[in-house]
């Protein structure tokens, strides 16, 4: 019971204090930008009604989900065939070096020139692309990086080629996967808000930047605050899916790391 | 209850109709590595020997005898330069079908991602083995090696050895002609060490099956073998084939006091100790096939 | 090291490498130019085909003149200058910030308790959360990038830098302790080498993206530097500018890769996959 206190309480006691602070810091300031926490606390049910959400954090969250799929996808086959292929890591290397280095929100202007900026096409091909090399750089490095006992396990064991793939490389490498694919949500993130920062739209970037715009600040700090709760409600989820898919390397790490 | 059945045919003691009675056969086997910065460089100058089927061999030498390079080579992992890796009659050039490997790195051989049952089954799902029947030969193996209770747990929840275990249980079950061993009690502590060797003794014993144990320990190859082949140093030649005429129920306790034990043991001492010095054999004695 | 002549050739690697691996190097060196001018070459022809509009992806060789034009303009070297200097400064800023506090919280077991919720909270934020902030507190000027970006990269080091102080190895802490060093020495001698390839790595991941938030601030806000131009460029209509100035961006983001990856090399060079780089 005692510990059980002592755990929430490390849990608990920074925010709390982080929180108090900012609530009375911020209960008598006259600063426009600086908004009391009380007001906005109070602003934010009448901001992000139901049709709000349905409206703007919906579709954004859509467009994030389609693009980091895709992402995903594309990412792991390319990633796993270059990755067992001399031939073509040397082929692709340093185009792909040139890519995976091209900051993605520049990719904004150039696929506004193809999709334009309107429609979701655009806005998803641009999440997708962002997304996409640090999963196909780490699949690239961990089909590589695969323990070479391994790979002569499988070979002695006569394993076909498929096999080897489904049983062997892509488990191997799938904590490196792992490892991109927690980078690019975090681009995705990113670039589901900068995305909707163009042209005219919804979407719960375009939202926050409306009401900044229109000088409605407590109503944009509490969009920064769903911002920042969506953000920490899929990297929760991710770590969820993540120690579900990689319960045997977590296990694994943790004995070595006892020993 | 015994994997014997399953073996049949395979098994020594129920030869349905081997197509020779030697199971491998080395014949004048070169390996030279050249790499960039050390070019041409002789691992393995000639081996010549052969592994009679239902037959138990040690390998010994001293360290850097190119034991592992010779294993390698034997499993079909690494080509070589010049000769002839012979199993069941087939020249090896890739990893040939009847043979199992346990490497000397359990931890890193056996899948972390999947059970212990798993990576058991995963070889035998590849030979097209229907599911009942796959299980019936997991449990089997796993029981063989007596760690059934495991069957659902994950290689690094267990022990060194267990896992060492895990890793002959995955062999036998995949009933290879040729089980090949590589240092795999290396990396365990003594009393382990003396289990498994029992384990293998009586594996051996009761499939029939041919194994050669690479080992750089002299106790644990004249307690093992049947023969044992003492390796020169680099560039490896042969430099003897000694024949361990202990009888064959083997025990920890009585076996290693017995007196033979010790002259052989001695002897193969004596051979490593001047294959460390650099002396090596005539080549004549290379090419004889000793035993 | 461990490939004393005992050791020959590593066993491990599979004949298909040993067998190239003499004329691999240069090889892999044609392979990757040869590469280049495939993605190259193929554009090129996607667009005087028209398979592609043009309007949309000019010839490549349309762009590089773009790009040479551009070379010889002050404006060009102005913004690149700004934007180069407002990254470096962003992550100078983070770096220090990040490793001085991932030192802190990182060797007083209970500040880590105390601020692992609070960090685990803050860290998944996404940076542009603050645009609409900055641009209210500094609009245009390089403080609002600055901010973005120092947020940005802060978490990534930070978080590697705590990775690095646990993984100091037990045994040498207590060494350390029962030869009763101070902590200064036991922070110098003991935590900061085993820090030092964390370090490496916070640089790497820091610095791509210090970049990305340096140029996203000169694109949506409108900072000076390369992606306020490249946004002038767009809407414009100069395409093949629109082009080159991407080109040019991602060339730095190259040179910040290499030398990132550079230094971590030199500190890494234990480690598995950049271990069979080599071999």
């Amino acid at each position: 019971m005692i510990r059980f206190l002592k755990a929430t309480g490390y849990v608990l006691g920074l925010p709390v204090i982080l929180l108090t602070a900012w609530w009375f810091g911020s209960a008598n300031s006259t600063s426009p930008f600086w908004p009391p926490l009380s007001t906005i606390i109070e602003t934010f049910p009448s901001t992000w009604t139901w049709d709000r959400i349905v409206g703007d954090v919906f579709p954004s969250l859509a467009r994030l989900g389609i693009g980091f799929g895709l992402a995903v996808v594309v990412g792991i086959v390319l990633g796993t065939a270059i990755g067992l292929s001399p031939t073509l890591r040397a082929l692709s290397e340093p185009v792909l070096e040139f890519f995976r280095a091209v900051p993605p929100p520049v990719l904004v202007p150039i696929i506004a020139l193809f999709a334009g900026y309107t429609g979701w096409l655009g806005k998803i091909v641009t999440i997708a692309l962002g997304c996409l090399w640090p999963i196909l750089l780490n699949t690239v490095e961990g089909v590589r990086g695969l323990e070479p006992v391994l790979g002569d396990t499988a070979k002695s064991y006569h394993l076909s080629p498929w096999r080897r793939l489904v049983f062997v490389v892509l488990p191997g490498a799938s904590p490196r996967i792992f490892t991109g694919a927690r980078q690019s949500l975090s681009i995705g993130v990113i670039l589901m808000v900068i995305s909707e920062l163009f042209g005219a739209n919804r979407g719960l970037g375009a939202a926050i930047v409306q009401f900044q715009r229109s000088f409605a600040i407590p109503q944009m700090w509490t969009g920064v605050i769903v911002l920042g709760l969506i953000g920490v409600l899929l990297a929760t989820l991710f770590k969820v899916v993540e120690n579900r898919m990689l319960a045997w390397y977590v296990g694994q790490r943790q004995i070595e790391r006892g020993a | 209850m015994s994997i014997t059945t399953m073996l049949s045919g395979r098994g020594a003691q129920a030869p349905a109709a081997p197509k020779t009675d030697v199971a491998l056969d080395l014949r004048n086997v070169q390996k030279t590595y050249d790499t960039p910065g050390r070019p041409h460089v002789e691992a393995i100058r000639n081996l010549d020997f052969q592994v009679r089927r239902g037959e138990l061999v040690c390998v010994v030498g001293p360290s850097g005898a190119g034991k592992t390079t010779l294993l390698r080579s034997i499993a079909g992992l690494l080509d070589v330069t010049a000769g002839e890796v012979v199993l069941d009659g087939t020249t090896v050039t890739g990893p040939p079908e009847g043979m199992a490997v346990v490497f000397q790195e359990y931890g890193r051989s056996l899948f972390p991602w999947m059970t212990v049952r798993q990576n058991i089954e995963l070889p035998l799902k590849e030979k097209g083995i229907p599911k009942a029947e796959r299980r019936e030969k997991v449990d089997r193996a796993l029981e063989e090696v007596s760690l059934s209770e495991a069957a659902e747990q994950h290689p690094w929840q267990l022990s060194g050895g267990m896992q060492q275990r895990v890793a002959i249980a995955r062999a036998i079950a995949f009933e290879p002609t040729v089980l090949l061993m590589d240092e795999p009690f290396a990396a365990v502590d003594a009393q382990t060490r003396a289990e498994l060797e029992d384990l293998v003794r009586s594996l051996w014993k009761h499939l029939g099956v041919t194994v050669l144990f690479v080992t750089h320990d002299i106790d644990e190859a004249v307690y093992l073998g049947e023969r044992v082949i003492v390796l020169s140093n680099r560039p490896t030649v042969l430099m003897e084939d000694v024949k361990v005429d202990l009888p064959p129920e083997r025990d920890q306790l009585t076996t290693r006091s017995d007196p033979r034990f010790g002259e052989l043991r001695g002897h193969v001492y004596e051979l490593i100790q001047r294959a460390k010095r650099g002396e090596r054999p005539d080549e004549t004695a290379a090419v004889d096939k000793g035993v | 090291m461990s490939s004393s002549p005992a050791t020959l050739a590593p066993p491990a690697r599979s004949r298909a490498t040993t067998r190239s691996r003499r004329s691999g190097r240069s090889r892999d060196l044609w392979l990757g130019v040869a590469g280049v001018f495939i993605v190259l070459a193929g554009a090129e022809t996607l667009s005087r085909t028209g398979i592609v509009n043009p309007d949309f992806l000019p010839p490549v060789t349309a762009m590089y003149a773009a790009l040479f034009e551009m070379l010889g303009e002050g404006w060009f070297w102005e913004a690149l200058w700004l934007t180069v200097r407002g990254w470096a400064l962003g992550l100078a800023a983070a770096m220090a910030l990040g490793i001085v506090v991932g030192f802190v919280i990182g060797s007083i077991p209970f500040l880590r308790r105390f601020t692992n919720s609070t960090i685990e909270f803050l860290r998944p934020i996404p940076s542009v959360a603050l645009i609409p902030l900055v641009i209210l507190l500094f609009g245009t000027q390089p403080q609002s990038a600055f901010v973005l970006v120092v947020y940005a990269a802060f978490w990534q080091v930070l978080v590697q830098v705590l990775y690095g102080v646990a993984d100091v190895d037990p045994v040498a802490r207590d060494t350390a302790k029962s030869y009763q060093f101070g902590p200064l020495r036991v922070a110098r001698s003991v935590i900061y080498p085993t820090a030092l390839p964390y370090i490496m790595t916070a640089f790497r991941l820091g610095a791509a993206v210090a970049l990305i938030l340096e140029i996203t601030a000169e694109l949506v806000i409108g900072v000076d530097g390369l992606g306020r131009e490249l946004g002038i460029a767009q809407s414009s209509g100069a395409v093949p500018e629109t082009y080159a100035l991407v080109i040019v961006i991602g060339l730095i983001g190259v040179a910040v890769n290499l030398l990132a990856r550079f230094v971590e090399r030199k500190a890494l060079w234990w480690h598995p996959s950049v271990r069979s780089e080599h071999s």
